[in-house]
């Protein structure tokens, strides 16, 4: 099978239609596009993202308009769509409420950062009514009991955040994170894919080397927004990083 | 010990984060039925702290007030200036068993920040506190204090630079270092099971004052008074009683500038449920579900939740929740530093003026108590700008 590049960019970032502009670039060389949901209080996020989320909810960013901005989407591209979010975001829109305008929108997945694998009984049950996939998230130190519980409940892929810490952009992969990756896979029904501290082509190709299905890649790609705002700079670095994330996939997959 | 309260609480976290909260549940529930434990806590308590605290008729403020007689519960004599060491030693305690050598904590008004820092210094622990840069400004003298006990004070700038932004710091640190680092919640907020740790170290507040009440009255109080912040102060004066259906229990809100306005603190009275902190709970947040900026003149309670215990007590109604506005707040603190001498933290005040509104409507022979959380030389820079002599 195919390995896969997210791109991760949150909504509204800096505003609705450059968001737009900024997925059309990345989808080019990406798989899945990963859109965040600004949150006021974005506690698994590094500064990077953390910014990101107040530039975009500076600007009047809501909910409902991440639904528009997918829609527009559609009308240019089938290229899959997964939203990440905290939970008190779907939680105070009700959650049917939510998977539906999501699967309206055309939505293929979603993300719940803080919704743990026990609380999930009812979530994922609606996400099944709504024809919504869910990928939960597994930690280096997550046990292998927990792993297939994640791996049940998730039926996109499963999401491996490949350090002990927030979102953003690291220097080298870690030992830990390769280990991990291994000791997962064999576990796991679901493609395993890894985030977390991932924004150069060696960082993809050393993780497809060692088994992993795809790889998200977000703090990087919103360092170029931070820095370029909404601008035609920016959706050419985009594209750039991208192309060369995906040829990094490629390297690794030989 | 309780994952939930009803349906408030739970453990929504990152995965990440999952193994530690066990490991924490694991090693408390080994804990804390301890006799060694439970031994080396009481000593602490006493001969650290400084329990037990007294129980003390405000002859003159019930005078002045005309009405039920008012007793206070002197947390304020604790050593750090509040009730926040009872909890921070409990757990500090409870960090070494589990071999950590390294303490974070988060803090408002700067005092569960300084009982951190106490005990950081006291169990020789590494230890970082996390403040909102806007609480750092206000709260000079803790901030100077915590750093006399050698804990690094690290102020936060990000989202609105106070209590709630400190928390989201504070996990993303333990995020990161919880193999060797113990995060030292100071309220009854956050995922399961600091709400019911932090509640069991601070019940000794109401053990006491039922012994004492009863002691010196031969009679349970009628009502019971505390100020709710994120609400450790008033779970630990209400847990003791919250099976006595004849003394009322009120917990009073942050109504900053007012109910009706937007710059208030009143989760309980004015927010809806929601989930942040790792907690289903009653927030103020806004139609999108994002969390509004709060507003007290007590930078203890300037929190927009609220622990999941007192969002199943409202709903249970087994504790009646109040609000008190700044500038009441404001004129209890002056009350009682005329009357009785005494100068209660900001937060207390709220609770105090509460009781001073209610005790009027009381027969004499009725009986209100006040938990006096903390003391307010931390509040008096803030207290000087609307006092002037």
């Amino acid at each position: 099978m195919d390995k896969k590049l997210v791109s991760f960019i949150v909504a509204g970032d800096p505003n609705p239609e450059a968001t737009l502009k900024f997925m059309k670039a990345l989808s080019k060389h990406s798989d899945i596009i990963e859109l965040g949901i600004p949150f006021s209080d974005p506690m698994a996020d590094g500064e990077t993202i953390q910014m990101a989320d107040i530039r975009a909810l500076n600007n009047g960013m809501k909910v409902s308009k991440v639904f528009d901005i997918i829609r527009e989407f559609r009308k240019y591209s089938s290229t899959p769509i997964v939203v990440m979010t905290y939970y008190n975001p779907v939680f105070n829109m009700g959650l049917e409420r939510f998977l539906k305008e999501l699967k309206e929108s055309g939505g293929n997945g979603l993300i719940v950062v803080d919704l743990p694998v026990e609380d999930s009984e009812e979530y994922l049950s609606h996400c099944k009514k709504y024809g919504i996939d869910t990928i939960f998230l597994a930690a280096p130190n997550t046990s292998e009991d927990r792993i297939k519980k994640i791996d049940n409940a998730s039926s996109m892929f499963i999401y491996l955040v490949s350090l002990y810490g927030t979102t953003g952009v690291r220097g080298e992969v870690s030992n830990l994170a390769i280990d991990f990756l291994k000791r997962t896979k064999k576990l796991c029904k679901n493609p395993v894919y890894v985030g977390f501290g991932i924004s150069k082509k060696e960082h993809a190709k050393r993780f497809i080397e060692n088994g992993a299905d795809g790889v998200v890649v977000g703090s990087a790609y919103v360092k170029i927004i931070e820095e370029y705002g909404d601008s035609e700079e920016t959706i050419k670095k985009l594209e750039e990083k991208a192309r060369k994330l995906k040829e990094g996939i490629l390297e690794g997959s030989k | 010990m309780e994952m939930r309260f009803g349906k408030y609480g739970g453990q929504y976290v990152p995965e990440v984060l999952i193994p530690s909260l066990k490991e924490l549940e694991k090693a408390y529930k080994e804990y804390k039925d301890d006799p060694e434990f439970k031994e080396e806590l009481d000593y602490y308590l006493k001969n650290y702290a400084g329990r037990e605290t007294p129980l003390y008729f405000a002859e003159n403020l019930t005078k002045k007030i005309g009405g039920a007689k008012i007793y206070l519960k002197r947390e304020d004599l604790l050593l750090g200036g509040a009730h926040k060491i009872n909890n921070s030693i409990g757990q500090a305690l409870l960090a070494k068993k589990m071999g950590k050598t390294r303490l974070i904590a988060e803090t408002g008004a700067g005092e569960h920040g300084l009982s951190s820092a106490m005990v950081g210094a006291l169990f020789k622990m590494k230890t970082r506190i996390y403040m909102g840069a806007i609480d750092v400004e206000r709260q000079k003298l803790n901030v100077y204090k915590m750093k006399l006990h050698g804990a690094e004070v690290y102020p936060v700038e990000s989202g609105s630079k106070t209590l709630k932004d400190a928390i989201n710091e504070a996990l993303r640190d333990w995020v990161e270092t919880f193999e060797d680092t113990y995060y030292l919640i100071g309220s009854v907020v956050g995922p399961y099971p600091y709400p019911s740790i932090v509640r069991d170290f601070q019940s000794v507040i109401g053990k006491e004052a039922k012994k004492q009440i009863l002691d010196i009255e031969g009679k349970l109080p009628e009502c019971i008074v505390a100020c709710v912040g994120g609400g450790s102060n008033s779970i630990g004066i209400f847990n003791e009683f919250k099976n006595d259906k004849e003394v009322k229990l009120i917990g009073v809100e942050a109504a900053g500038e007012g109910l009706d306005t937007e710059k208030h603190a009143a989760a309980l009275l004015k927010g809806k449920e929601g989930i942040l902190h790792g907690m289903l709970s009653y927030f103020l947040q806004d139609e999108d579900g994002q969390i509004r900026p709060t507003h007290s003149i007590s930078a203890g309670l300037d929190y927009p939740g609220v622990g999941p215990e007192h969002a199943y007590l409202k709903d249970m109604g087994a504790v009646e929740y109040a609000g008190i506005t700044d500038e009441e707040a404001l004129n209890a603190f002056l009350e009682l530093s005329k009357t009785e001498g005494i100068i209660p933290a900001l937060e207390s005040s709220h609770a105090l003026a509460h009781a001073m509104k209610i005790a009027k409507e009381m027969d004499s022979d009725e009986i209100i108590i006040v938990n006096l959380s903390g003391r307010g030389d931390k509040d008096l820079d803030t207290v000087m700008n609307y006092v002037k002599f």
